[in-house]
């Protein structure tokens, strides 16, 4: 079985992507974890699944709807007593432009 | 009398009949837990006193009312903390929930509420529900009150310890790979990952959305029964909710296996599996052909496969659903950043454990540009394989009978070091999460170290009811087994 | 520069849909609440909560497709589109990728060039994206959730535009639709209609695609134009001078005109793509295909040419009266209500343009009913009030939308009728007025339009100019 290999590049990349922002030892473990997970993931390319439908959901239930009908109040104070920031009944984060 | 050593269900007849009060069932509750949670740790949060009085005063006037007729009425329940409870703190065991009180009730707890449950508690789990030993949760390990050196298996072992110490009557667990099942079997009580789509998700945080699935845990099958019957519901919050034609479980609380068919899949019986639960297993099956079932063995094929397709599409699913904790909206932020990319970074690398970072980075990567097909799709379609694998199977059988882990609970710390080792141990159970099927770990004796040992029971998709009919059935030959801890008594400890 | 370039034009239009509520929540969609107060744990992306499917979304974007000649596809699916940012509360944005709801469509735009088809690849559903407030006071970002959730859908052309024209047309034909459909106000300045352009340059009969560039924030027809003519010539300098256009995101900064790179290192715009475990497939069969086209309103194709069929006004007065779905209800409406076509098209056409000019306002902001339209007209037709009145009274039911009979009325502005009044003030004026008579007399005609003019002065206009000159001409003769 072809060994992987998790390149820096690509943990880094991986990093930007989840936004986890790692150190040294983190990282050289997280290149050796992941190796060996895709190394057995691969195990399943032994399987031969031409013409296999990717199955997403298990049953076949369909057409779950709501109707168009308002139903929520303002629960504004409530959800914001959560937020780390807050400022005039919004959520404040760090500058989004330069 | 020990009220916390009796079933819910019998509990709930002595609270119905106004032998006990909810008061005191509460009160015993509490005193279980302030005696024996030094040694097991169960809980994350402990409501507190004052407040579980006041619910059990609320119910107890409900009962006297006439308004509610619940058999669960008056009991005292732990609820895993990965369950969303308005205005008390919901955490998944997790650094980045670490202060975070929802502002809505799951809706399969609003479901006990409704029956008139005294929630005590929020069960200690593996962060974010990942983990088989509930040592990744951010708020300390919690411990096999049969053998406080070992663990209680997970992600729900808080929900199963609490149940096994006698801390509440029951409790609600998440399973998405075994999580249900196999703490219940490390820790010695009943549970039931039921059929997909059962138990609304609304208001579970989601760890791998197509595979998670609310479930009970109890001493004993009839009380599981009837907790599964309460919490059960088609909830239109929920779109994957499936409108069930027969939500009657405790129907099925019947001793009848005859002329039942159960398979068991000699691929579940191969190198791996300890040889002490590969017995007592083999035992539980000679117990139903004993009673009437036809038992037989049978190659249900792809076993090994399960695994690796479960954890590309959890780890995929979670990359996704674990996203939305990024300091802005709730709960942890990091307090030292430049910018808003940093924040991000720092929050969720301070905010979060290694395993759960580990799962993240897997599931963003098998997701990324030039990898889907290979990783995502080639998963989801050996899902499709092992889904009618499964429907072969049930085309001839009622039942599969099996193992629910290879070995009995570790001892802490064995386990994080190696992942992959770590992840095998779910071998038996994940296939069940990966076909949406329903499954139950029954306690079938000790291992030689005095460590439970599960029997698990799959059933084809909403077969519920051929699940609790041949587990009671077994149940009736023996008798539950209180752990060590519990055996004590709360003034000793 | 020697070489002869072609633009290559292909356009993402995202519309607003016009739902009472949310896509996956109850939450309303109303504009201008306070920050937040229109939101949920659904479209907050709070833990554990759950999405479920708005059904006049689907309604409303099949009843695009089959409008804009799609293929509706039966077997929908929706996917999550993962990405951080502070206005997607989840960190990401459920949407279509694999199984959009429509495909294959196309509309045809005239421009002066002729007639042409712009295929449309596919269209989609998805949620909008909250609203960020820069605090300059804090120099912070506040994020508002209250459009967090507000259904979309995306609608994706083939590069088949070569002009800014032509993508101007192409908005406008979108926008006629979905208004007349009633699925969006398509309002560009206010958002509900948001255009990103796909521009690429080649050489005159290259049969390749040159790289492209996806341009943002466009926000007016004339902002849309400004920015083709500007990215064009930005991409035709770079290949001169020997350089590659880089396939990116830039942002279209209107005011300075010009476009600049939306680059960052922690953008990877690898966005996972996978399908949305939360939501289940949303399978259209025959039948409600069928229904939902049953529905369909006439659009604004039909419309000319059953106008011209019907009413037989003018080709020119049709492309006004259709260009606003507003205006043709309002036409239609009026005739209904017993007016002639001609003399109905003339009040939209002149005056209710001008004052919609003059007030700076859409067509759709209207306010007056046809019903009061069609009594103003009638009073003109009754000869109850003159031409010069009815302007008057116009300009106030413009405004104010009153019922214009009891208003005349109430003001006094009832003509006079009683020709024997009518007829003695004349008399007295014509008697006080010896030199005009006899200018008058003499040959001077200009003389007759002074008295004429007197008596409506002295009748305060309230009399028809036609009566008053019959009877003038009597006295006189």
């Amino acid at each position: 079985m072809a060994k992987n290999v998790i390149s820096d590049e690509t943990i880094e990349y991986v990093g930007i992507l989840a936004k986890l922002e790692l150190s040294g030892e983190e990282r050289e473990q997280a290149k050796e974890d992941m190796a060996n997970m895709l190394d057995y993931i691969d195990r399943l390319n032994e399987l031969d699944t031409t013409g296999v439908e990717p199955m997403s959901h298990v049953f076949p239930v369909h057409n779950v709807f709501r109707e168009d009908i308002v139903g929520n109040g303002d629960d504004r104070e409530n959800m914001l007593a959560n937020a780390p920031e807050k400022k005039d009944g919004c959520y404040k984060v760090p500058k989004t432009v330069e | 009398m020990n009220l916390m050593s009796l079933t819910a269900v019998e509990l709930g007849k002595k609270i119905k009949s106004g032998e006990i009060s909810v008061r005191e069932a509460a009160q015993s509750s509490l005193a279980a837990i302030r005696a024996r949670e030094g040694s097991v740790h169960s809980f994350v949060t402990v409501v507190d006193e004052e407040s579980v009085l006041l619910r059990a005063d609320e119910v107890q006037r409900q009962l006297s009312e006439g308004t509610i007729e619940s058999p669960l009425a008056g009991v005292p329940v732990a609820i895993k903390d990965n369950m969303c409870t308005k205005g008390l703190l919901t955490t998944c065991s997790s650094r980045i929930l670490g202060n975070f009180k929802p502002t809505y009730t799951a809706e399969a707890v609003l479901n006990l509420e409704r029956a008139g449950a005294i929630l005590v508690g929020k069960a200690n789990m593996d962060e974010f529900a990942m983990g088989s030993t509930t040592e990744t949760s951010y708020f300390g390990v919690t411990k096999n009150p049969w053998n406080t050196e070992h663990v209680p298996g997970g992600s729900s072992g808080g929900s199963c310890a609490a149940v096994a110490a006698e801390e509440c009557s029951y409790a609600l667990g998440s399973d998405t790979g075994g999580s249900i099942r196999q703490p219940s079997s490390f820790c010695g009580v009943t549970g039931i990952k039921p059929t997909y789509g059962t138990v609304s998700r609304y208001g579970l945080i989601a760890y791998g959305s197509s595979l998670d699935q609310i479930g009970p845990v109890a001493k004993d099958v009839t009380d599981c029964a009837a907790i599964l019957e309460t919490i059960a519901s088609h909830d239109k919050k929920d779109s994957t909710s499936v409108a069930r034609e027969d939500y009657r479980f405790t129907e099925a609380l019947q001793e009848d296996v005859a002329g039942m068919r159960i398979g068991i899949p000699r691929d579940y019986f191969g190198t791996g599996l300890d040889s002490e639960v590969k017995e007592a297993v083999l035992q539980a099956a000679k117990v139903l052909e004993e009673g009437g079932a036809v038992v037989e063995e049978f190659d249900l094929s792809l076993v090994e496969y399960a695994i690796p397709a479960y954890y590309v599409i959890a780890s995929a699913e979670a990359s996704s659903n674990l996203a939305r904790f990024d300091g802005v909206k709730y709960a942890y932020r990091s307090e030292d950043f430049l910018g808003l990319h940093q924040m991000y970074k720092r929050t969720r690398s301070e905010g979060f454990g290694a395993e759960v970072k580990r799962r993240i980075m897997l599931g963003s990567f098998v997701l990324s540009s030039g990898y889907y097909d290979a990783y995502y799709l080639k998963a989801l379609r050996t899902k499709a394989l092992i889904k009618e694998a499964f429907d072969k199977a049930f085309a001839r059988y009622d039942l599969i009978l099996g193992p629910v882990a290879p070995t009995t609970a570790p001892k802490l710390g064995e386990s994080l070091s190696d992942p992959i080792k770590m992840y095998l141990g779910d071998i038996y159970t994940i296939s069940v999460n990966l076909a949406g099927l329903p499954g139950i770990s029954v306690p079938c004796g000790l291992d030689g170290k005095g460590m439970p040992i599960g029997l698990q029971l799959i059933a084809d998709c909403f077969q519920e009811k051929k699940l609790i009919r041949a587990a009671y059935t077994y149940e009736q030959t023996r008798s539950y087994g209180h752990c060590p801890l519990a055996q004590r008594g709360v003034t000793e400890s | 520069m020697s070489k002869q370039y072609e633009t290559v034009i292909g356009l993402e239009v995202h519309v607003e849909l016009a739902t009472k509520t949310k896509i996956f929540c109850s939450c309303s969609t109303q504009f201008g609440g306070e920050p937040n107060t229109h939101t949920c744990p659904v479209c907050t992306g709070m833990p554990g909560s759950l999405p479920v499917l708005n059904r006049q979304v689907v309604e409303y974007a099949a009843a695009v497709g089959l409008a804009t000649n799609c293929t509706i596809t039966r077997n929908g699916r929706f996917d999550r589109k993962n990405y951080f940012y502070p206005d997607n509360p989840q960190n990401y944005q459920i949407s279509q990728l694999y199984f959009p709801i429509c495909r294959d469509g196309g509309v045809e735009i005239e421009t002066a060039a002729g007639k042409k088809t712009i295929r449309i690849h596919e269209i989609h559903m998805e949620e909008d994206a909250g609203k960020l407030i820069h605090d300059e006071w804090e120099d912070c970002t506040l994020v508002d959730f209250n459009r967090s959730g507000v259904p979309l859908i995306e609608i994706v052309s083939e590069p088949d535009m070569r002009s800014a024209e032509e993508v101007i047309a192409y908005l406008d034909k979108l926008r006629l639709i979905i208004q007349y459909l009633g699925a969006s106000d398509c309002k560009l300045q206010e958002g509900s209609m948001r255009a990103d352009v796909n521009l690429s340059v080649r050489e005159v009969g290259s049969e390749t695609f040159g790289t492209r560039t996806e341009m943002k924030n466009l926000n007016s027809f004339k902002a849309i134009a400004r920015a083709i003519e500007g990215e064009k010539n930005r991409q035709i300098d770079i290949l001169e001078e020997g350089g590659q256009v880089i396939q990116e995101t830039r942002r279209w900064d209107d005011n300075k005109e010009c476009s600049y790179a939306m680059r960052s290192k922690e953008d990877a715009q690898d966005y996972r793509y996978f399908p949305e475990p939360d939501l289940v497939p949303v399978l259209i069969d025959d039948e409600w295909l069928e229904e939902i086209r049953k529905r369909q309103p006439e659009l604004r194709d039909e419309k000319r040419v059953r106008y011209q069929e019907e009413y037989g006004i003018p080709e020119y007065d049709i492309d006004i009266l259709t260009s606003e779905k507003r205006l043709a209800d309002i036409f239609e409406e009026t005739i209904a209500a017993g007016c002639k076509p001609k003399e109905v098209s003339n009040w939209l056409m002149v005056e209710t343009m001008r004052l919609l000019k003059d007030e700076d306002m859409d067509a759709a902001d209207i306010r007056f009913s046809p019903a009061h339209l069609a009594a103003l007209i009638g009073l003109v037709d009754q000869g109850k009030i003159n031409r010069t009145v009815a302007k008057e009274v116009f300009e106030v039911m413009f405004r104010e939308d009153m019922d214009p009979v009891p208003y005349v009325e109430e003001k006094g502005l009832v003509m006079v009728q009683d020709e024997g009044a009518l007829r003695s003030t004349i008399e007295e004026i014509v008697k006080n007025n010896p030199q005009s008579v006899a200018d008058y007399k003499s040959g001077k005609k200009k003389a007759m339009g002074f008295l004429v003019g007197q008596t409506m002065k002295a009748m305060k206009g309230k009399v028809d100019p036609a009566m008053v000159n019959q009877i003038l001409l009597e006295l006189l003769a």
